[in-house]
């Protein structure tokens, strides 16, 4: 995954509440086994509606998206971070993510920045203007050339997996002995939860 | 370790903590693993790429759900029929390819086990309580109503999971919702959790694992537990959990891959100790009255958008806050609904019984009691019934079900996810209305331009009767 220290761009202000990872990216454009085109089908139900933000040209290939509460709320699948990703959005601000959806935007070098309502709201007036906004990861804050500066909270181990683009499953690997010693006892102790599909 | 009251969700992590890291993060084990067509491909791709075995293949159960069309799946001769739409092949075609690849147990869409992941994992009894369940699909917290951690994970971490058998995650806060007392005649858990999800709202679980407690979750069967569990998601809460119990285990003993034995005897007296201790404390507790449990409907396009059947339609002036007010106007608009209009005055063309939800045997009983004798009514144009399993169907079939609900005018399908989701053929019209025993109202989730409307099996039975939303216990 690509690294992701500081962003700076125009922000697409939706600033809508409950966008559910449907209205990201709907069920039909989940039959495929790829990663990659998914932008084409991204915010569809959205951008069917005359005037939507997302091709408002102020805001074409702007890296930032603005949200309401509850962000990418319901179904697990992760093709919503990559469809994103395939808009080349690389951060999302909002009052509140949803668990699982953040971090599968993590996993994709997608920064979720986690701010209160008020400064959401600022943000969405400053990117209505056509600003730009500037997210630095480093430093965990969020400015405006109207000197505007919101500084927000970051889980310190994907601060550091974004910061430098890292591999999760290679890390964990790393792990395999920690791992190894686990299964082993619970092998030992609790035998029966180790068959899985064996003890049929 | 014990020293400390803990709650029945903390027992489940610390029993499965490999190790923890200096920023707080985990090393959790994963002891079951359910794999579907949609969320894996991506997965199976990188391990290739990488040269990555799956860690323990015993641990993973693959089938085949969200994209099977429920048409008849084998062909006069016997032979299996093909998949037209040339995408959903080919992505049902790389499951069945990889699961064995990697040594996984498949089973095939032509199957008598084969089902919707969430109904095969406890049907199977790969599903155990006090283990935890993971899947690519986020209603994976279905299982906590046997008492297991289980939750959705996206596609990087399934990725994870084949290879080291672990998750990277920070433990959630523990949260409470008690009912007690008695819920009404004619009244599900579907109504209940869907009044719960109304009262907590759509983030209200947002960071936590809910654990049900009270009288009213010990008397429900399993089924009605799952059912509970499954909608966790739809409150935000990345899984629910309700405390194992005598009824959790008869439903279990047996199953397939249940253990055996003297391991049976082992885990039970494990499972028994899989509980909230006296003086554990919840970071967020809420307090149901099931007196005021009512049959449910939703009116707009979040699970949160719920309302009893003897109300109505809301208006957007309702709501204290600016960004729900816009919300609920945009939900009015796209359902096609005036605030003030009786939820029973809502006509409906077409009526889903299924999903990962309510698609198990009791479901389609419940279904089949109000439907025995009666037909649906001429301006419902489209109804089906798809059962969560080859096994479900069955024994449906065996009960005489599936005559009852054809003789009503229903279809009887092949078991998959359907109409919950529009990705496979079972799709509502677009600007038509749905009564669904589904878990999800979002903007065209039952595909472009559907609405719908969340109920439980005897209501989506009663609004087929009747053509419109109405109160089962008027049917009754």
């Amino acid at each position: 995954m690509q690294p992701l220290t500081r962003v700076e761009g125009r922000a697409i202000p939706l600033g809508l509440k409950n966008v559910d990872t449907d209205i990201i990216i709907p069920a039909k454009w989940l039959k495929t086994i790829s990663r990659e085109g998914l932008g084409a089908g991204a915010f569809e139900v959205l951008r069917a509606e005359p005037g939507n933000v997302f091709d408002d040209p102020a805001y074409k290939g702007a890296p930032i998206l603005i949200a309401g509460d509850n962000y990418g709320c319901g179904s697990s699948r992760e093709h919503a971070a990559w469809a994103m990703l395939d808009l080349g959005i690389r951060v999302v601000i909002a009052p509140s993510f949803s668990d699982i959806h953040s971090g599968n935007a993590v996993k994709n070098g997608i920064l979720p920045v986690v701010l209160p309502q008020d400064a959401v709201d600022r943000l969405l007036e400053v990117a209505r203007e056509g600003q730009t906004i500037t997210v630095d990861l480093e430093s965990q804050t969020v400015t405006t050339p109207y000197q505007d500066r919101f500084t927000f909270e970051i889980d310190p181990f994907r601060k550091h997996c974004l910061l430098n683009g890292l591999d999760e499953v290679g890390l964990t690997m790393a792990r395999g002995e920690a791992i190894g010693s686990f299964e082993a006892s619970r092998t030992a102790a609790q035998p029966w939860l180790m068959r899985g599909t064996e003890a049929a | 370790m014990a020293s400390r009251p803990r709650t029945l969700y903390e027992k489940i992590w610390d029993a499965h903590v490999v190790e923890t890291r200096d920023d707080g993060t985990a090393l959790i084990y994963i002891d079951r693993h359910l794999v579907h067509e949609v969320t894996s491909p991506q997965a199976f791709e990188a391990l290739k790429v990488a040269g990555r075995p799956v860690r323990r293949p015993e641990l993973t159960l693959a089938v085949p759900d969200h994209n099977l069309p429920t048409t008849p799946r084998l062909d006069a001769a016997g032979k299996p029929v093909p998949i037209v739409d040339v995408e959903s092949a080919a992505q049902l075609a790389a499951l069945e390819v990889n699961a064995p690849a990697f040594g996984i147990r498949y089973i095939p869409a032509t199957a008598k086990e084969q089902g919707i992941v969430h109904v095969v994992g406890p049907e199977q009894g790969f599903s155990l309580p006090g283990t935890t369940i993971v899947c690519g699909d986020s209603h994976t917290a279905c299982h906590g109503g046997l008492g297991a951690l289980a939750f959705g994970i996206g596609t990087s971490e399934v990725e994870h999971v084949l290879a080291t058998q672990t998750l990277l995650l920070q433990q959630s806060r523990p949260m409470e919702v008690r009912v007690d007392g008695d819920i009404g005649p004619g009244i599900s858990a579907k109504d209940l959790i869907l009044h719960i999800i109304g009262r907590i709202g759509a983030a209200g679980g947002s960071g936590y694992v809910i654990e049900y407690r009270g009288a009213v979750f010990q008397r429900m069967t399993v089924e009605e537990r799952l059912t509970v569990c499954n909608m966790s998601i739809e409150a935000g809460a990345r899984a629910g959990l309700i405390a194992p119990d005598d009824i959790t285990f008869a439903y279990l003993k047996g199953r397939p891959m249940a253990p055996k034995g003297a391991e049976w005897d082992a885990a039970v007296a494990y499972w028994r100790t899989l509980h909230t201790d006296e003086g554990a404390v919840f970071a967020k507790s809420v307090t149901i009255n099931a007196a005021d449990v009512e049959p449910s409907v939703t009116w707009g396009t979040s699970p949160e958008d719920v309302v009893a059947i003897g109300g109505r339609v809301p208006s957007p002036e309702d709501f204290a806050d600016e960004a729900k007010r816009v919300a609920a106007q945009k939900s009015l608009d796209y359902m096609g609904l005036t605030p003030g209009m009786a939820m029973t005055d809502v006509s409906i063309e077409n009526v889903f019984i299924g999903s990962c939800t309510n698609s198990r045997i009791e479901d389609l009983r419940a279904a089949a009691a109000i439907l025995k004798g009666r037909r649906k009514a001429d301006n419902v144009r489209w109804a089906i019934v798809v059962p969560g399993s080859g096994l479900v169907k069955a024994m449906a079939e065996e009960e005489g079900l599936d005559r009852i609900f054809t003789e009503a005018g229903f279809e009887w399908r092949e078991p998959g996810c359907s109409a919950c989701l529009g990705m496979n053929p079972d799709k509502v019209p677009p600007g038509e209305r749905c009564a669904s025993t589904s878990n999800r109202n979002f903007v065209g989730r039952q595909g472009p331009g559907a609405r719908t409307h969340l109920v439980s099996p005897a209501m989506a039975a009663a609004a087929a009767v009747t053509g419109r939303l109405a109160d089962v216990r008027a049917l009754v």
